[in-house]
């Protein structure tokens, strides 16, 4: 449903509150993912 | 009839004739009759397939250059060195032919240069993409030109062209940062037009970073066309560089979709668009995203992780496919979204044959230069001389 706001400021809050939480998700997720991506990849070497 | 005209008329090559013929009608109906025509555009929907296809998706998908450039000669990935050829002249290719189809909805030919010489509209954003386009094509035209010198046996201008390498790729990845944001950026003054789910003050963005994702997916794809058809014009080099390089860029391009999927969470999250999902539009929005980003993301994970080479070329075409609705949706789909259904853009099978007539075109051209010069081999005069 959706949501009504009544001032510029709600709304902010509202949505920055949101994308800041799944900012944090993405940040994690993409090491995970990076972490899936080259988990096979040859080990480079280390002298 | 002897060996080599039977050879000649393969079904391809009829096909190919058969479309080029049609081509040529259409094109004289185009600039004899007028746009109107052969188009069904009208004020509302001034710009139809020629610019969502034609330019929109030839623009992105010609993105290959400056991605395979810009990885062996600014990134050091030497590996990458023998997909350079063939991508830049996919990219000069499709460039070149991006001018040429916006010459069909332009119309005079001879006012192309109008806004470079004549009337400068330089607070328009399509002044910049002119611009952008016109320098890019002339970039690409002499980072590809190695190939026709040595074909031609012009030794000394060649050798000229090879040191301005470096240059001219930095050139290459400035220019196309500039021109692929700025057709997004184009839709940015039509927030009532464009559909809320699509529509973006990011657009730019979403643009710059979608054609990274269509550049590496279109290496991919056309190797795999290129595997089909010239594998006899490919030298050793190349055969066995092509794993390497379709599997780098797979993985950055699952990397790429999977950076872009997030940034279009948090777009939807910041204009609270959420509401739209529950409709028809976003059902659509959702194919998009899940069908098109998400899927070909994970596929390309995946092909990298097995070393599937199968699952990375099944990846491409969604890749690119993801490309040309991403970009329907945004010129055309999406567009005008509120006006009733008699008023909306749907184009005109005319304007279709003329996108069928360009794309033959493009691969006939490219099928020439392949054949003839030195793109998937390396001239046997100029061995390791780059």
């Amino acid at each position: 449903m959706e949501h009504i706001y009544y001032t510029l400021h709600q709304f902010m809050l509202h949505t920055k509150s949101i994308t800041y939480v799944l900012m944090g998700v993405a940040l994690v997720s993409f090491v995970g993912y990076w972490l899936f991506l080259t988990g096979r990849d040859e080990k480079m070497r280390k002298y | 009839m002897n060996d080599n005209q039977k050879s000649f008329w393969t079904p391809g090559n009829v096909l190919t004739a058969f479309i080029l013929a049609g081509g040529l009608v259409l094109t004289f109906l185009r600039f004899y009759k007028g746009i109107g025509a052969v188009t069904n555009l009208d004020d509302n929907n001034p710009w139809g397939l020629w610019i969502g296809f034609d330019l929109m998706c030839g623009v992105a998908l010609a993105a290959g250059g400056y991605v395979t450039s810009a990885s062996c000669y600014l990134f050091g990935l030497k590996h990458y060195h023998s997909a350079v050829r063939p991508a830049i002249t996919t990219a000069f290719l499709g460039y070149f032919f991006v001018v040429v189809a916006l010459l069909y909805d332009l119309g005079h030919p001879w006012r192309l240069p109008y806004p470079l010489v004549l009337s400068q509209g330089t607070t328009s954003l399509l002044f910049e993409v002119g611009l952008c386009v016109a320098t890019y094509v002339s970039v690409l035209f002499i980072e590809w030109s190695p190939a026709a010198l040595e074909w031609l046996g012009f030794r000394k201008i060649r050798n000229f062209v090879i040191k301005l390498t470096l240059p001219l790729t930095i050139l290459g990845v400035v220019l196309s940062t500039m021109h692929q944001s700025s057709l997004g950026a184009l839709f940015v003054i039509a927030p009532g037009k464009l559909h809320p789910l699509w529509y973006s003050s990011f657009l730019p963005v979403f643009f710059f970073i979608s054609s990274m994702v269509a550049g590496s997916s279109m290496v991919i794809f056309e190797g795999t066309l290129a595997h089909k058809g010239l594998h006899h014009k490919m030298d050793e080099t190349h055969l066995k560089e092509a794993e390497g390089v379709a599997f780098g860029m797979a993985k950055a391009a699952s990397f790429i979709l999977m950076g872009y999927f997030f940034i279009k969470l948090f777009d939807i999250t910041m204009d609270d668009d959420w509401q739209y999902l529950a409709t028809g539009y976003g059902a659509w929005f959702l194919v998009e995203i899940f069908g098109f980003v998400l899927l070909p993301s994970f596929l390309y994970a995946l092909g990298v992780r097995e070393r599937n080479m199968k699952i990375v070329r099944i990846a491409s075409v969604f890749g690119v496919l993801g490309i040309v609705i991403n970009r329907f949706n945004v010129s055309m789909i999406a567009f005008n979204w509120q006006l009733p259904a008699a008023e909306r853009y749907f184009p005109n099978w005319m304007e279709v044959g003329i996108s069928i007539f360009i794309v033959t075109v493009i691969i006939t051209t490219y099928r020439f230069i392949a054949t003839k010069m030195p793109v998937l081999y390396e001239h046997p005069e100029y061995k390791d001389a780059h």
